[in-house]
């Protein structure tokens, strides 16, 4: 019996490059690129190390986002994923953590049958770490949460996982269907492969609507129906500028600092 | 639709595609058109000069939300030891309830298999309430189970608020629980208000938020929940304005201990759990104690961190004896973890831990958004950077341009001269 495995994915701005403009204090996004969420690679590289062993497991990754989120679907196949799906739609726009999790557990139940579904911990852009387990929760499925090592046992339906915790670790046992969410530790992503490019860029990549999924656009997905709502919005206001310590010498600025920090009395 | 362009008003000046962190408008012809990327920020609302864009009312509340009442908080405890960030937050729900109304009552709620004896120590730090859900099921920590027995608990006691520290657990059991209610749950927050008067205070002291649309006589108390958003880049303040109960996880380290009152007294009140083996799905076999050394980056006074301008790993050989020499302990930048020079234990800013020692060294740290936003409420910020545009001396108390491996050798050097450097100067 082939594994069915799901990969949940999205598109993120990459906010390492985002600057604020120091004089307006707004974001400064022009040439920020758009990427495959960092989490979310580990989850699809561990979805691929299954289909290393069992060439006929068949992947595939769903993400919701805009249309251009397309070409992360396509760089997911290309580095060996089956298929992609995405759902899209004007009605989804706004959709909080729990709105986001009803559009994606409806996508995952339109795919049908799935024996894994991996998801990243998080999104850089939100780092919220809630939609991969209210999937679960809209799923009835179990899930363990911050994966950092991964076992499938030959009868293809127990797993162990190694759960990081703050201070050490846990070693859990479940069976498939299951979600596991993954962190960085889990595994070294690859890259993709020529011949992944060439094939990934043939494939169809279907585009899911509130329709296609089935969803209530008044109670389930979108703006409306999600539980929060943005209240305001701002920039952090940035600290006053302090003291540049200006010396002639390493030995002078290290006397002068530790001065000014004996003088406030912190040391 | 929630953001609306009123087309009437709109000139095509794109001033709100500029102030979009979420590339979520674009223009049509001579019309700003808001795409699905929208998540109703309004940040375009304020910047728009015609006043052309507006949000559409919200629906009317389906729940009633008068049945809702007192503040819950998840007290986590691992192993029959509470965690810290179960005192810090009913710490902050003491504050938050008694901003509510005279009658609102601050809870902690204790979930684990013989838990009833921490019991004491919440009264002792602030709960007015405990409440104790135990079972030798609910031992060790487990989704499925932790789940159903706080789910079956909001349901029957109807708390208005409840918040969980942003733990590893937390942040797992948080979600799942929201879903089952089918609430709404904010992640990670670093503030919480209830009186629009106390958020309006806030906003004025520590952003460049706007106030004046705000009015501090509006007796609203239902819960803001303030979070860094986008890397940190942007700040956001969420409402659950329409289901109940307003649910938030609260990052370690922000909110504030009550001061210790030895034999105080509260309520306890013990809940019937109904819970099965089979209603748990998953098995915890063993739970390890990392021997890795400890970082204790929250409870730290001086934290001397690290990042890129170190240029390879064993620069943290440096910054290790830095904080040896200065009873620090050791931090760096996510720059610094992702180049797998340390362990991301180590690791400040949005993605790592929020720190707020007396003193904070950035040594070779540029000083990335998402970094600032984990130690920017730090005291006193000492950068050391060779960089003189690095952004990390616009948040810092005190810079000092120059190569880090020449500098901090001289600051240990002098490390224990500083009171005669600093008598010398006095007299």
């Amino acid at each position: 019996m082939a594994l069915k495995i799901i990969v949940c994915a999205k598109q993120v701005p990459d906010t390492n490059e985002i600057k604020i403009d120091p004089i307006k204090k707004t974001l400064i996004r022009e040439g920020v690129p758009s990427i495959l969420n960092h989490d979310d690679s580990n989850a699809l590289e561990e979805a691929l190390k299954i289909k290393d062993i069992y060439p006929d497991t068949y992947i595939t990754v769903v993400t919701m986002g805009p249309p251009q989120a397309k070409d992360m679907l396509i760089e997911c196949m290309a580095k060996g994923a089956d298929a992609g799906v995405l759902a899209s739609d004007r009605a989804l726009g706004g959709s909080d953590t729990w709105a986001t999790s009803n559009a994606l557990a409806a996508a995952i139940q339109k795919i049908g049958d799935f024996d894994i579904i991996f998801a990243g911990r998080q999104a850089i852009d939100g780092d919220t770490a809630q939609v991969g387990p209210q999937i679960a929760e809209k799923l009835n499925i179990p899930q363990v949460t911050y994966v950092e090592e991964f076992e499938l046992d030959k009868n293809m339906k127990d797993i162990t996982v190694k759960r990081a915790l703050e201070d050490g670790y846990e070693i859990i046992k479940l069976q498939t269907p299951c979600m596991l969410t993954t962190i960085k530790e889990l595994n070294v992503p690859r890259y993709m492969s020529i011949s992944g490019i060439f094939d990934s860029c043939k494939k169809d990549i279907p585009t899911w609507g509130a329709k296609e999924l089935n969803v209530d656009v008044e109670k389930e997905v979108g703006l409306d129906a999600s539980p929060t709502n943005v209240y305001r919005s701002f920039t952090p206001a940035g600290k006053g500028k302090g003291i540049m310590i200006e010396a002639d010498s390493e030995r002078e600025a290290a006397q002068m600092l530790l001065i000014n920090l004996k003088s406030k009395h912190v040391i | 639709m929630a953001i609306q362009v009123i087309n009437d008003k709109c000139r095509g000046c794109k001033l709100c595609i500029k102030a979009c962190p979420f590339e979520a408008i674009d223009m049509v012809g001579k019309i700003a058109v808001i795409n699905e990327k929208c998540t109703a920020c309004k940040q375009c609302i304020t910047a728009c000069p015609f006043d052309a864009i507006e949000k559409t009312e919200e629906a009317a509340a389906t729940v009633d939300l008068t049945a809702y009442k007192d503040i819950w908080v998840f007290a986590e405890q691992r192993g029959g030891k509470l965690m810290n960030v179960a005192l810090e937050l009913i710490g902050e729900g003491y504050r938050l309830s008694r901003e509510i109304s005279d009658s609102t009552k601050v809870c902690a709620v204790l979930v684990g298999d013989n838990v009833d004896n921490l019991a004491q120590e919440c009264f002792e730090y602030g709960a007015d309430s405990v409440y104790v859900l135990q079972n030798p099921l609910l031992k060790n920590y487990t989704t499925d189970g932790y789940t159903k027995v706080m789910s079956d608990a909001c349901r029957e006691y109807k708390p208005e608020i409840v918040i969980f520290g942003a733990t590893h657990i937390g942040r797992d059991l948080a979600p799942r629980v929201a879903a089952r209610l089918g609430t709404g749950l904010t992640a990670d927050c670093t503030r919480l208000d209830v009186k629009v008067a106390t958020y309006i205070d806030y906003a004025n002291k520590n952003t460049t938020l706007d106030t004046s649309t705000l009015d501090p006589n509006d007796t609203n108390t239902q819960l803001k929940q303030t979070r860094p958003a986008f890397g940190g880049n942007l700040m956001a303040t969420i409402i659950c304005p329409k289901t109940r109960p307003q649910m938030s996880t609260v990052r370690p380290g922000v909110m504030q201990k009550r001061e210790q009152v030895a034999g105080a007294k509260g309520e306890l009140r013990t809940v019937k759990v109904a819970v099965a083996e089979t209603d748990i799905r998953t098995k915890v076999v063993e739970i390890v104690k990392s021997t890795k050394e400890i970082v204790s980056l929250t409870d730290a006074n001086i934290i001397c961190s690290g990042g890129r301008g170190l240029g390879d790993g064993s620069g943290f050989d440096l910054i290790k004896k830095f904080a040896d020499k200065v009873g620090g302990v050791v931090g760096s930048s996510r720059a610094a973890v992702d180049a797998g020079w340390i362990d991301h234990s180590h690791q400040v800013g949005q993605t790592g831990t929020t720190v707020k020692p007396n003193i904070y060294f950035a040594c070779g740290i540029s000083g990335a958004i998402q970094h600032l936003a984990g130690m920017q409420s730090s005291d006193i910020i000492v950068a050391i950077n060779k960089d003189p545009d690095a952004p990390i001396f616009e948040v810092a108390d005190y810079g000092i341009v120059g190569d880090i491996y020449k500098v901090i050798p001289q600051i240990i050097e002098e490390w224990d001269n500083a009171e005669k450097l600093y008598d010398a100067t006095t007299k």
